[in-house]
């Protein structure tokens, strides 16, 4: 058997397994409430299917060291791939059809295996289920055979039309808010995509990556070749346009959604303080929720009227700047004792320092001072904005603006530099003429200062300000939104605010599963992409042995000596 | 032995840049320098030489701030520098090349130079933050600076947008010295710069240290194992074996020197 056909049959092994895994665990049965095309697909019978595709794609690529094979065993391996993944599926589902197993798996319900056979009984469900797995492989393993811009387009195409399937009631609402109930109509039906609705976004944003793919860098490249006062213009109205957005964008989205940017603002806030201190200086630091803490709670003793600390209280604005000081003097406090330390060694010191921020505000002995377990009530409003979502967006998104500024003047001027000199080989920084030391304080102050802020508009948007919140989860959300945005870059920042806040946000009734769709969404990226989906220039530099040019890496990876053109056997 | 003394002692009349007093490295019982005398004259290309192990690259670090003698005394411009950070040694004015190429790779060409200036700026980071014209005005001007530079030690400015690592070899030993003559160092010390090159990149990079110095009042220490480079450079050179002094004059003289052509040039004059 050659190596090529015993990977294929591993991966089609894997992938069955990944689909039971998903299946018992309850994501398909959770999912099936949800439609991708109404009354057609399920979301939930579109997991195994999404596997099988995925396991096809695997199975059709080639280790670097294994010469490339013609395109009809490419596809022969995408269906035995494709088809053990149906294989283990149907097994799945006659064991869970025939032997009840729900005294130890809950999820192992008859109902699991009627998603499974699509309705249609064992005997043609598991037809179906084989078939479509060998069919669905070939189809995975085909795009290698696609030019890379095609495949790519297709494959990001998919996911982004089964997100918007799934954002259907917040998409929906947001068109019924701008009276385009129309438009609503046609995409959307009972909880999912229509069938036009499904191709029409399918084909357009197909279209438009293929395109963006084949014509972007002219685009780019007459854009660059502007005369510069026409480029300023262009930059500024398109700022323009995206603040003008901005601004009415709570009357756009109505309160439920406002809340949910509201949360978004505020990890936004977070991620470019944490990116100051890990995208740019290099510091890898775990216990960032120390800073967000700290902010919320400085808030807290200063203006809430439940808190002994002053009497009479200062208005939240009042409160703002002592914030940002107990902020630098934070950052140097938690700077100070690490300045040594790199690495490894820096990131479980840090840690240390989030859990010890919490314990200390929950203990006995600053209860009278922080309220213990119970926190501190009633933290006044930022007047005169208000706690309600559509309000309190204002003076996040004032906050946010000012500090992409503030990170982006930094990042381009002789403190950015430093940092990024300092990041990348901290003794030939220092023998460079960096005072190390400096820089490090000051990124850690800095990237404090941030994060007491966003605390800060945590604590008065929710009005309460306990413990419990301040959990270590917060400082790897933080992390995890500026890996996965892109690292050192601002635009990542915000972007992956967006999907790892917003997203769960908008999917509460998967909560049950968010971190596991977190973690494979991680893997996932460090495999596809490590330097995030909008990475700056220099951490993609950094990540991939290419030229800044090569924006194809993307299948390069698995495809090793991928030509980009097609290899067709006769 | 006595006779290099003695030329030490001698040399210690000249007007020196640097001087080292008496040297000691220890590394738990391992002595890696052991009263070294070591004088560099204002103005001089000196050469620093020894066989593997000599001790060479430690006094090297001494002279950064990289490593701190156990004992002795090291004087720039007059001032000890003993005790100062690597930062600080830079501020006085004292740049450096490293062996293996030490580039910032995912930065760009010009902003490796920018990060040399780095010392003689002065914007605040709040400056930064508030864009003050003061350091609008001063960036200009460093990037000015940086772009002269690199058309001194001659990188195309085509090179300027592009990743420093991405740059061919020998490119990126000249862009280490574009960053390194961005201080304004008074002394500059290179580690070995024409290590890996062919005999052509290593005459020009000769050529280029040689012009640097004339245009820039340079002076200049290197440490090198190409024996014609060393011979071809230097006014003055320096031989450290097992991390003692073992001779110190112009070329012809330790070409001549009996000690030296034993521990060093010996074999290689065999060959």
């Amino acid at each position: 058997m050659s190596t090529l056909l015993r990977r294929a049959l591993m991966m089609g092994l894997f992938g069955g397994i990944a689909g039971v895994h998903v299946s018992l665990v309850g994501i398909v049965n959770t999912f099936q409430t949800r439609d991708l095309i109404a009354d057609i697909v399920t979301i939930g019978s579109v997991l195994p299917m999404l596997i099988a595709i995925m396991v096809g794609w695997l199975a059709g690529s080639t280790p670097k060291h294994i010469p490339r094979p013609s395109g009809s065993t490419t596809l022969v391996h995408g269906a035995m791939a494709g088809g053990v993944v149906g294989v283990v599926l149907a097994a799945l589902a006659l064991l869970v059809d025939s032997v009840s197993l729900t005294w130890i798996l809950v999820n192992a319900r008859p109902q699991l295996a009627n998603i499974l056979y699509f309705e249609q009984g064992p005997g043609l469900g598991s037809v179906i289920l084989i078939a479509g797995g060998v069919l669905l492989g070939v189809a995975g393993a085909g795009l290698h055979l696609l030019p890379r811009t095609i495949a790519r387009a297709l494959a990001i195409s998919g996911v982004v039309t089964i997100i918007a399937a799934l954002m259907e009631p917040f998409v929906g609402a947001v068109l019924r808010n701008v009276e385009l109930r129309a438009i609503e109509g046609f995409l959307y039906q009972s909880g999912g995509l229509t069938v036009q609705g499904f191709i029409l976004v399918f084909v357009l944003i197909a279209a438009g990556i293929y395109g963006w793919a084949k014509r972007g860098d002219r685009a780019k490249a007459r854009v660059a070749a502007m005369p510069p006062d026409r480029r300023r213009a262009g930059k500024l109205i398109a700022y323009g346009v995206l603040f003008a957005i901005l601004l009415i964008l709570p009357q756009i989205v109505g309160q439920r959604l406002s809340e949910v940017v509201g949360t978004v603002g505020i990890y936004i806030l977070l991620g470019l303080g944490l990116n100051i201190v890990v995208g740019f200086a290099g510091l890898l630091d775990l216990g960032y929720v120390a800073f967000f803490a700290v902010g919320a709670y400085t808030t807290a003793l200063l203006t809430s009227p439940a808190s002994p600390v002053l009497n009479p209280e200062l208005p939240f604005w009042g409160a703002l700047p002592f914030v940002i000081m107990a902020a630098a003097l934070v950052g140097l406090a938690v700077g100070a004792p690490v300045l040594r330390l790199r690495g490894d060694y820096l990131a479980i010191v840090t840690l240390g320092f989030g859990e010890i921020a919490r314990e200390i505000f929950k203990s006995a002995w600053a209860q009278p001072v922080t309220g213990g377990a119970q926190g501190i009530l009633s933290v006044p409003e930022p007047l005169p904005f208000t706690r309600d979502p559509q309000s309190i967006y204002y003076p996040i998104l004032f906050f946010c603006i000012i500090a992409a500024i503030a990170a982006t003047r930094l990042a381009a001027s002789r403190v950015g530099r430093a940092w990024n000199a300092m990041r990348e080989d901290e003794s030939v920084a220092e023998a460079t003429g960096i005072n190390t030391v400096k820089y490090k304080l000051l990124a850690f102050s800095l990237g404090a200062a941030f994060g007491c802020l966003s605390g800060a508009f945590f604590g008065t948007k929710i009005g309460v300000v306990f413990p419990d919140s301040f959990n270590i989860l917060v400082s790897i959300n933080a992390l995890a939104l500026i890996v996965l945005g892109g690292m050192g870059n601002i635009a990542g920042v915000m972007v992956g605010a967006l999907v790892l806040v917003g997203l769960p946000e908008l999917l509460r009734e998967f909560a049950e599963y968010r971190l596991l769709i977190y973690g494979v969404v991680l893997v996932v990226m460090m495999i596809l992409r490590p330097e995030g989906l909008l990475p700056s220039r220099s951490r993609r530099v950094e990540l991939h042995d290419v030229s800044d040019e090569d924006d194809d890496d993307m299948y390069t990876d698995e495809a090793g000596i991928d030509t980009g053109r097609p290899v067709v056997s006769t | 032995m006595t006779e290099t003394m003695d030329r030490a002692g001698s040399a210690q009349v000249v007007d020196a840049l640097l001087q080292a007093d008496k040297v000691t490295m220890k590394f738990g019982g391992l002595v890696a320098n052991r009263d070294v005398d070591f004088v560099i004259p204002r103005g001089s290309i000196v050469s620093l030489i020894g066989p593997n192990g000599a001790g060479k690259t430690t006094f090297f670090n001494q002279l950064t701030g990289m490593l701190e003698p156990t004992s002795g005394e090291i004087t720039f411009n007059g001032k000890s520098i003993i005790g100062r950070t690597p930062y600080e040694i830079v501020e006085m004015g004292i740049g450096r090349t490293f062996q293996n190429i030490r580039l910032f790779g995912a930065m760009t060409v010009l902003a490796n130079v920018m990060v040399g200036r780095h010392v003689r700026m002065h914007s605040s980071w709040w400056g930064s933050l508030l864009r003050l014209p003061a350091v609008r005005a001063e960036e200009e001007d460093t990037k000015r600076r940086a772009q002269e530079l690199l058309e001194r030690v001659g990188l195309p400015r085509r090179y300027e947008e592009d990743w420093a690592k991405n740059l061919p070899y020998g490119d990126q030993r000249r862009l280490e010295l574009a960053r390194a003559l961005a201080s304004e160092p008074k002394l500059l010390l290179l580690d070995e710069p024409t290590a890996g090159m062919n005999p052509g990149e290593t005459a020009q990079m000769t050529d280029l240290i040689k012009q640097l110095r004339d245009e820039l009042d340079l002076t200049v220490l290197l440490i090198e194992h190409d024996m014609k480079v060393v011979m071809g450079i230097s006014e003055r050179i320096t031989v450290l074996d097992h991390g003692e002094l073992l001779a110190e004059g112009k070329p012809e003289e330790i070409r001549a020197n009996p000690a030296v052509i034993e521990a060093y040039l010996g074999k290689q004059a065999t060959e």
